[in-house]
């Protein structure tokens, strides 16, 4: 004949927190698997400008950026309060995107090149001259394919 | 006989939970949910063939100047009337060789879709956001043009064809957009 003990105490059982770990490496899983880490510190403004029509970009690997905008409060006294041109960590003139981009091209993959894409990361506030600058020295380099980073968003805000 | 099980000491796994939150935390503080989407457009190479000679009807020109307005064709247009502009001329049937269009065949608009060419220019003082406004509104025509076909031929929306299907629709409305450079003044 079985026995059963008869528990001591009558309050409520406590909650079991084992599947907890689990809960949290499931939230755990998805972070690391959604993040995307910067790879750089902006040293400019980036507001994007909205757009509707907008693409993904896929194969990250492939994209070289180019970062255009006012710099920051912290380095106006250095460089000035025009939009400025940014390559990896450090402010740069237009006539340096060439080689940049050339530099870029070379460490991909040779079967790839002709998918690299740049894309051009402008704040909403510069003027075109300074992207067609960019643009015609992406054309000096051959580096056709362009993308106009944008956010998602109506495109007729301020009227 | 009896085998007793060894009793091994169990480890204490309610520390676990703290761990796995430690890195929960660290991830979510790095991740930054920045999907990269933006306009895709194709740059012109630099050698410059010879011009082919186009028609001025089939060139609509859309000028953008410094103090944010639009001129299509000799015409002030505001941002949000320029999708309809762009879409009247690009379906035009001028030359009734495109049996797919359904627009009027005005005789001052494109011949046909096929020799259609905007001509998009832009002035060095022009902000970038209003250049990308127009550069997603003349997508914004030729994206439901390319739907309305998509539609009709295979019964679906553009982007959910397949890459061949869609090849084929996006040739029926060739995205040609010429952009010269922005005036100095």
């Amino acid at each position: 004949m079985a026995k059963f003990k008869k528990k001591s105490g009558g309050g409520t059982p406590a909650i079991s927190t084992a599947s907890l770990p689990d809960i949290v490496f499931m939230l755990l899983f998805f972070f690391m698997v959604t993040t995307v880490m910067r790879e750089v510190t902006l040293l400019v403004e980036n507001t994007k400008p909205n757009a509707t029509e907008i693409k993904k970009l896929e194969r990250k690997s492939l994209v070289t950026y180019i970062y255009v905008g006012k710099p920051k409060q912290q380095y106006i006294p250095q460089v000035g309060s025009e939009p400025r041109v940014q390559l990896n960590d450090a402010f740069a003139r237009v006539d340096e995107i060439q080689q940049y981009v050339i530099t870029e091209r070379e460490a991909i993959n040779e079967a790839e090149r002709p998918l690299m894409t740049v894309s051009i990361k402008a704040d909403e506030d510069v003027k075109m001259g300074l992207i067609t600058d960019i643009k015609q020295e992406l054309r000096k380099a051959n580096s056709l394919k362009i993308n106009y980073s944008t956010r998602k968003g109506e495109v007729y805000g301020d009227e | 006989m009896k085998f007793r099980k060894r009793h091994l000491p169990e480890i204490n796994t309610g520390s676990m939970a703290d761990i796995a939150f430690l890195l929960l935390i660290f991830f979510l503080v790095t991740t930054t949910i920045d999907v990269d989407a933006g306009i895709q457009r194709k740059l012109p190479p630099i050698e410059e063939g010879p011009v082919p000679i186009i028609h001025q009807r089939n060139v609509l020109t859309i000028l953008i100047n410094a103090n944010g307005k639009l001129m299509v064709e000799d015409q002030e247009v505001p941002l949000k009337e320029l999708h309809e502009a762009t879409l009247r001329f690009l379906d035009n049937n001028r030359d009734q060789s495109c049996s797919y269009c359904e627009g009027p065949g005005h005789h001052d608009l494109f011949d046909n879709p096929q020799k259609a060419v905007i001509s998009l220019q832009s002035d060095r003082h022009t902000t970038y956001q209003l250049y990308v406004a127009v550069q997603n509104e003349l997508n914004r025509a030729y994206q439901s043009l390319r739907n309305r076909e998509a539609e009709r031929l295979y019964g679906r929306k553009f982007e959910e064809l397949d890459s061949s299907r869609q090849k084929k629709v996006s040739e029926l409305f060739p995205k040609k957009i010429s952009e010269a450079e922005p005036f100095k003044l």
